[in-house]
């Protein structure tokens, strides 16, 4: 059997809650059939933190939040052909947005000075400079980048997420039937 | 005002006999009195009505002339629509404001004078206008508008503002505004001879079929944008069934440069009224009313006396000179500041004393209208001209204009022109004729029909005003070369936003993601796709919303769309080239954070864009001139 080169998929979690890469582990025993067809690139999956080589694919889950999540998005944006952008908060920002009506420094405060559970004797807000500054809001996944697809889901379920992977690496119409992309 | 508010409201509500349905009436007699309707004034109106309070309250939050809070014993509002903006309205505002030291939106602290803008006033030929409580003060500078300021803050008796008084009845002792009638052409139909009431005489000598025949064979068509067959209505209503039957007469213009109503309002009330009585014979109808928009209040005090007028002549009340079995009256139906109470079934919503949401049709008003009754619902000109019809016969008529839209059309022409103001002309004239007519020249569009009709460009000005080319409602704005029509489109979707009900979700929401999108183009962001994206959304809004609001907002995007291509193409970024979105500012974005932290992003992307950072934000205005605004100390 001739060596052919499997494409590479490569996936993160932004402001995200993992809970689209759960829905990925939820392929089962199809992970395996998955780890036959493609190589994982950047991806908690295999802990790989940087791009060692250009990706077909790259499933993002979650919004940005901070500048990291933006210089993260950017090289998935540089290295993947493709970007899928899994689940609500990568699509529309999700959760995390639901600070948006608000201005950063009020929900700073909230968290760390004035909340009613908040324990801070140094009455700081976190400032080390490891820390990566938050944005003035949370943006979704295709406001900072070009984004390819859209998978909708809070998370999308493992099937959507395997028959839109089959769709784009098979280069065929996605096939999503109704079970798939309801959610009522 | 020495009672309880307690008594107060029930001394307004025994005004209305209780009745639920003139809750309009009753809210504006208290916001007038009290100066807001306060949550207390709420449950006070329901109790003694037996309604529920968030009924009312719903009613108070909708219109923009009903207010929770107190507002200043007197109320400036300042016109801010595209004829002010192009003259010169952005130094007016600066005046006025700092001349009374209060931001737009704010009270005086002694509650004396509130500062607001508002939407089209109707006063679009003698702009930048403002309305101070009622009265209408007109061509604004700033130097006038400082004055105003000045004798407000002294005497705070806004119809002292008033010096000399305009032409014709603006004059009159009932009116005494200093508005212009601006009449620069008069037709053969609306102003071709004096009112002598012989169309009513007519009507009445034959059967009310007949009636309606012949405004039928006029051809007829609605004056006020939607060009329905005048006669079909009435003959709808007519044999609808139903033991009541109303006429309303929709003097609401509320379409942003429209104004031409005005002047019938003030220089042909009676004709007006007669048409109104006719249709109310030629349908069976007993009750009438003029739903008059709450900008045009200055108005009523000469109407009502019209009206009085009528009542004593015998052409109003019972038996209607003489015809036994015809009885029918009108009555003035105040508006509250609502542009979608210009659509004729939230108008009659208004009338009934509920938000001015628009009904669900069928079933229409013809069938089921006012208060469920058959109810017929015409514009101002459309009565005027019926009456005219039943003077000098449908062939007269017929012979004006083109044999599918016949009669007269009057045009509100306000923006880039020597002479702004109403014009009759006769249906089918074509634009450049107009343009001529009106002393434009340069001319970059027009928007024809307001901001829900069309902006048309240079190469298609051989188009009529007709009822099968451009139909609309008479609103005519010349915009001249130095506009910069993407802003303008942002102006007349943020007007939208504003304005909507919020009832259906396609106009609710959908119009929020047109301003957002177009406001990325008009600030230099724009990409290609975002051309589509426009496109799309701008259809999916029109097909799928409830009323005329929605199925008509996106028109200007669509326009700037199919002819301004290449303006909007100048409008597009450039492409970073990484993927990464041009309207993505990451420098902005990480602004409040570095003030909090009080560090700087460590990193290298914030560097990426920091040629963004360094250059100064531009702010387009809709004059076509841009105001640099460099980042303030201390904001980095």
């Amino acid at each position: 059997m001739p060596h052919t080169k499997k494409p590479r998929v490569a996936t993160v979690s932004l402001a995200g809650c993992f809970g689209c890469h759960m829905s990925l582990l939820d392929l089962d025993e199809r992970f395996l059939q998955l780890s036959d067809i493609v190589e994982f690139g950047r991806s908690p999956i295999n802990d790989l933190r940087r791009f060692n080589e250009r990706c077909r694919v790259g499933l993002i889950e979650g919004g940005c939040c901070n500048e990291e999540n933006v210089q993260t998005l950017v090289e998935f944006r540089e290295s993947c052909d493709l970007l899928i952008a899994v689940g609500e908060c990568a699509i529309m920002g999700g959760i995390p947005a639901m600070r948006n009506t608000l201005p950063l420094a009020d929900c700073l405060e909230e968290a760390y000075l004035d909340g009613r559970s908040v324990y801070n004797p140094s009455g700081r807000i976190p400032d080390d400079p490891e820390l990566p500054l938050l944005l003035d809001r949370v943006y979704c996944a295709h406001d900072v980048v070009k984004i390819d697809y859209h998978l909708p889901g809070c998370p999308p379920q493992a099937d959507t997420i395997w028959q839109a992977l089959v769709a784009v690496l098979s280069d065929n119409p996605v096939n999503l039937p109704y079970e798939l992309v309801k959610y009522d | 005002m020495d009672l309880p508010l307690r008594e107060r409201i029930e001394s307004v509500c025994r005004q209305y006999d209780r009745r639920r349905d003139r809750l309009m009436d009753m809210a504006i007699d208290i916001q007038a009195a009290e100066r807001c309707i306060s949550p207390e004034a709420q449950d006070a109106l329901a109790r003694e009505l037996g309604m529920e309070v968030v009924d009312v309250q719903s009613l108070v939050t909708f219109y923009a002339f009903l207010t929770e809070s107190p507002t200043g014993r007197v109320v400036v509002r300042l016109c801010d629509d595209i004829p002010d903006f192009l003259a010169g309205l952005d130094a007016v505002a600066e005046a006025l404001s700092s001349e009374l030291g209060l931001e737009f939106g704010q009270t005086s602290p002694d509650g004396q004078i509130t500062l607001e803008r508002t939407p089209c006033i109707g006063m679009s030929d003698q702009c930048p206008a403002a309305l101070v409580n009622e009265v209408v003060v007109t061509n604004l500078t700033p130097e006038s508008a400082r004055a105003m300021a000045r004798g407000l803050l002294r005497h705070g008796d806004p119809h002292r503002l008033v010096e000399h008084t305009g032409d014709g009845r603006n004059s009159h002792e009932l009116i005494r505004a200093m508005v212009q009638n601006n009449l620069r052409e008069r037709g053969p139909v609306l102003f071709g001879g004096p009112v002598t009431g012989r169309g009513l005489e007519a009507a009445l000598r034959k059967p009310s079929a007949e009636v309606r025949a012949q405004v039928r064979a006029s051809n007829l068509r609605g004056r006020g944008g939607a060009g329905f067959p005048t006669g079909q209505k009435w003959d709808f209503a007519a044999k609808a069934e139903g033991t009541r039957r109303t006429v309303i007469c929709n003097a609401d213009e509320g379409e942003p440069g429209t104004f031409k109503d005005r002047v019938l309002l003030t220089e042909l009330p009676e004709l007006m009224f007669e048409g109104m009585t006719i249709a109310a014979y030629a349908i069976g109808a007993d009750e009438g009313i003029l739903y008059l928009r709450g900008e045009y209040t200055y108005l009523r005090p000469f109407l009502e006396h019209v009206l009085g007028l009528r009542r004593r002549s015998g052409l109003l009340g019972r038996n209607i000179l003489g015809h036994s079995g015809f009885d029918f009256d009108i009555r003035i139906q105040m508006g509250a500041g609502a542009y979608v109470c210009g659509e004729e079934s939230a108008l009659i919503s208004s009338c009934e004393g509920l938000r001015g949401d628009p009904k669900t049709r069928p079933p229409y008003p013809a069938q089921s209208g006012y208060l469920g009754r058959p109810t017929v619902v015409n514009n101002v000109e459309t009565l005027c001209a019926a009456a005219r019809i039943l003077e000098h016969g449908a062939d007269w008529f017929a012979a004006i204009g083109e044999p599918q839209s016949t009669g007269t059309k009057l045009l509100s022409v306000s923006g880039h022109c020597e002479r702004p103001g109403v014009y009759e002309v006769p249906n089918g004239l074509t634009l450049s004729d107009l343009l001529e007519r009106v002393g434009a020249k340069q001319v970059q569009a027009v928007q024809v029909g307001g901001f829900s009709g069309h902006l048309i460009p240079p190469r298609e000005f051989g188009r009529r005003i007709s009822n099968t080319d451009l139909l609309t409602g008479g609103a005519v704005l010349v915009l001249g070369e130095g506009v910069d029509l993407i802003a303008m489109g942002v102006r007349v979707l943020e007007f939208f936003v504003e304005e909507s009900c919020g009832f259906c979700t396609p106009c609710r929401a959908g119009n929020v993601l047109l301003l957002e999108r177009m406001k990325r183009v008009a600030a230099g962001h724009g990409e290609e796709a975002d051309y589509t994206y426009l496109a799309e959304l701008s259809e999916a809004i029109k097909g799928t919303s409830r009323c005329g609001f929605g199925q008509t907002s996106p028109n200007v995007v669509l326009d700037l769309l199919r002819h301004f291509r290449p303006v909007l193409e100048k409008s597009i970024g450039i492409d970073p080239g990484n993927g990464t979105r041009e309207a993505f500012d990451l420098g902005a974005a990480l602004r409040d954070a570095e003030r909090i932290s009080g560090r700087r992003s460590t990193h290298h992307l914030a560097e990426r864009t920091e040629h963004r950072e360094a250059a100064p934000r531009k702010e387009v205005k809709i004059d076509g001139q841009t105001r640099q605004d460099t980042p303030k100390e201390g904001e980095r």
